[in-house]
């Protein structure tokens, strides 16, 4: 159900970004789906990866900042209001979404999202009672290794 | 106006008769030193009890400061003993005689304050004048006032000692860009007081309105409150047409007229007649000859609410004593490049390293890795406070982060009282064992 997410502090400078990149990299680890948000300054690197205490390792070995947060992937109807539907059922069980952001691939015809939510616990309760079932980890990157 | 009348009306200053000290003699004037040093010291001695434990630990009593050589054997004054003295501890009058206080942030964190007399205030007045005449103000001109914020009680004394000079003053607040530059400009403005940094503001906002500085009769800039070098005063003279001349201040001591550039601004006449300068080590604590670089003490010596005796100032430069073609016999001290203790001007506020670490730790108590950058762009000093991002403090949400760098933010600004960028950097990248926490990267100066 949660999915591991490792986010990695970068200075906004030219490069950046491209070291913890470059870490996964040659540590040999494929990189599921990633954003980046950024104030003027500097930016989190916010990445999901299959193994991900062997890249919290890797980029904690080479000095960075890095964090494990629990997030929820869920499916959406690719279609008009599929994203609306679902934000509404978060918004009258008042929680909050800290912020949101896609999957490159696509399972089946559904768009997969992921969410961070303030109160993880209550957004699955509030999920579960909409009849939705986030996906979980094993089928999201089996899934994934197919495509 | 092109740059040949300008220089005219320079040369059209009359005598000022505040400057006659400014010329006498160096026997007459050790004299008049002399005299004022017997009297300050008998005055801090017999009414402030740091002053009266310190010298009797060392067995000294007024009677054996006679003249000027024995000054040596007193002990120095700090800040730290300004702020253990905190509130009116340091007062050698009664309350009721002190007509000024101005309380002060303290370098280390430890507020003390600042208190004038009456007199003191026509001291600091005179001190002003002599220094406005130095820099070849006079009655005609028309000066415009922009300290502000933190120079507000700089301001005051500015304001004083030009209108008793007859000059026409118009009090501007800072921040005001374009007031100040449509005052300039309408009200034949022909001298300006700031901090070197805020004129090339200014100067920087009439470039982007279209106006040209130099065709204003505007022909000289007085500044304060920055440490600042010769290219910076070429761009200044040049961007304006003008003479930039520099005074020196120590709010510790007074504000702006503890010394002035004359016309040569080949080093800054201190008026010693009432501020008796000295160069010491500041390891050793020795007295250095004149043209050696040390730390400059001073003497009040004409101060009545609260006297200093060789107060250390912190700021560094050398004592001349060579004979000025402007005719002062007044000694110089060269133009102050840094300071002894690691120490930094923002905008005209001395700030201490430790000030900010203080903040720093109070914030997740415990002390983050950090420098402090100081830059120079374009001729203004920037400082920027780097902190890096320890997998403790670090979040995934941004919010979070940007709430933190504005908490550091805020702390620093409590505790120094003026805002400070700060910026949140990559682990390790802040170098480790460096004996300082401030890395230096304006043009060095000269």
């Amino acid at each position: 159900m949660k999915i591991p997410q490792i986010s990695v502090f970068v200075e906004n400078k030219p490069g950046h970004l491209n070291i913890p990149c470059r870490l996964l990299a040659e540590a040999g680890i494929n990189i599921v789906t990633l954003s980046v948000a950024d104030v003027q300054q500097f930016g989190v690197l916010r990445l999901i990866v299959r193994q991900w205490q062997r890249a919290k390792e890797v980029l904690e070995a080479a000095g960075l900042a890095v964090a494990v947060t629990e997030v929820l992937a869920i499916e959406v109807p690719d279609q008009p209001g599929g994203l609306a539907d679902l934000l509404d059922i978060f918004h009258q069980a008042g929680i909050n979404v800290e912020y949101m952001y896609a999957f490159a691939a696509r399972l089946g015809n559904r768009a997969v999202l992921v969410f961070r939510f303030d109160k993880l616990d209550a957004a699955i309760a509030a999920l579960t009672r909409a009849g939705i079932n986030p996906v979980s980890p094993i089928s999201l990157y089996e899934h994934l290794d197919e495509e | 106006m092109n740059c040949a009348t300008k220089a005219a009306a320079d040369a059209r200053a009359p005598f000022q008769p505040a400057s006659s000290l400014d010329y006498v003699p160096r026997e007459p004037l050790r004299g008049l030193q002399s005299e004022r040093l017997r009297r300050v010291v008998e005055r801090a001695y017999e009414h402030v009890p740091a002053y009266h434990q310190k010298m009797q630990k060392r067995g000294l009593t007024p009677a054996h400061i006679r003249d000027l050589d024995d000054l040596q054997q007193l002990p120095f004054t700090t800040q730290s003993d300004l702020s253990d003295a905190y509130p009116l501890g340091m007062l050698a009058v009664p309350v009721g005689q002190v007509v000024r206080i101005n309380p002060m942030a303290g370098t280390t964190g430890k507020p003390f304050v600042v208190a004038y007399t009456r007199r003191d205030l026509e001291m600091w007045t005179e001190l002003m004048i002599r220094s406005l005449a130095c820099c070849g103000i006079h009655q005609g001109d028309v000066l415009q006032n922009a300290c502000a914020g933190e120079l507000f009680a700089d301001g005051l004394g500015l304001h004083q000692a030009a209108e008793a000079l007859g000059a026409t003053v118009i009090p501007v607040s800072g921040g005001e860009t374009d007031r100040q530059l449509m005052a300039m400009k309408d009200l034949g403005v022909s001298a300006v007081c700031s901090t070197p940094s805020y004129f090339l503001h200014l100067a920087e906002r009439a470039e982007k309105l279209g106006m040209n500085l130099r065709e204003l009769p505007l022909r000289a800039g007085i500044f304060i409150a920055e440490l600042w070098n010769e290219a910076t005063r070429r761009q200044i003279e040049d961007v304006a047409a003008i003479k930039a001349f520099d005074l020196y201040r120590l709010p510790d001591v007074i504000g702006p007229g503890i010394g002035a550039e004359c016309i040569h601004q080949n080093g800054l006449h201190v008026f010693e007649d009432h501020l008796y300068p000295e160069i010491i080590d500041p390891v050793s604590g020795d007295v250095l000859p004149d043209g050696q670089e040390g730390e400059l003490v001073l003497t009040t010596l004409s101060k009545e609410a609260m006297p200093l005796v060789r107060y250390r100032t912190r700021d560094c430069t050398a004592l001349v004593a060579e004979p000025c073609p402007c005719g002062r016999t007044l000694r110089r001290v060269r133009r102050i490049g840094r300071r002894s203790d690691n120490v930094f001007l923002i905008q005209g506020v001395r700030v201490f390293p430790a000030q900010i670490e203080a903040a720093l730790l109070a914030v997740e108590g415990t002390l983050p890795h950090y420098q402090i950058v100081l830059t120079q762009e374009k001729g203004l000093e920037r400082a920027e406070v780097q902190i890096e991002v320890t997998p403790q403090i670090f979040s995934d949400r941004l919010s979070a982060l940007d709430a933190l760098q504005s908490k550091f933010a805020q702390a620093i600004e409590q505790s120094l009282g003026i805002g400070v960028p700060v910026r949140l950097v990559d682990p390790h990248s802040v170098p480790r064992h460096q004996d300082k926490q401030v890395i230096d990267k304006r043009s060095a100066s000269d």
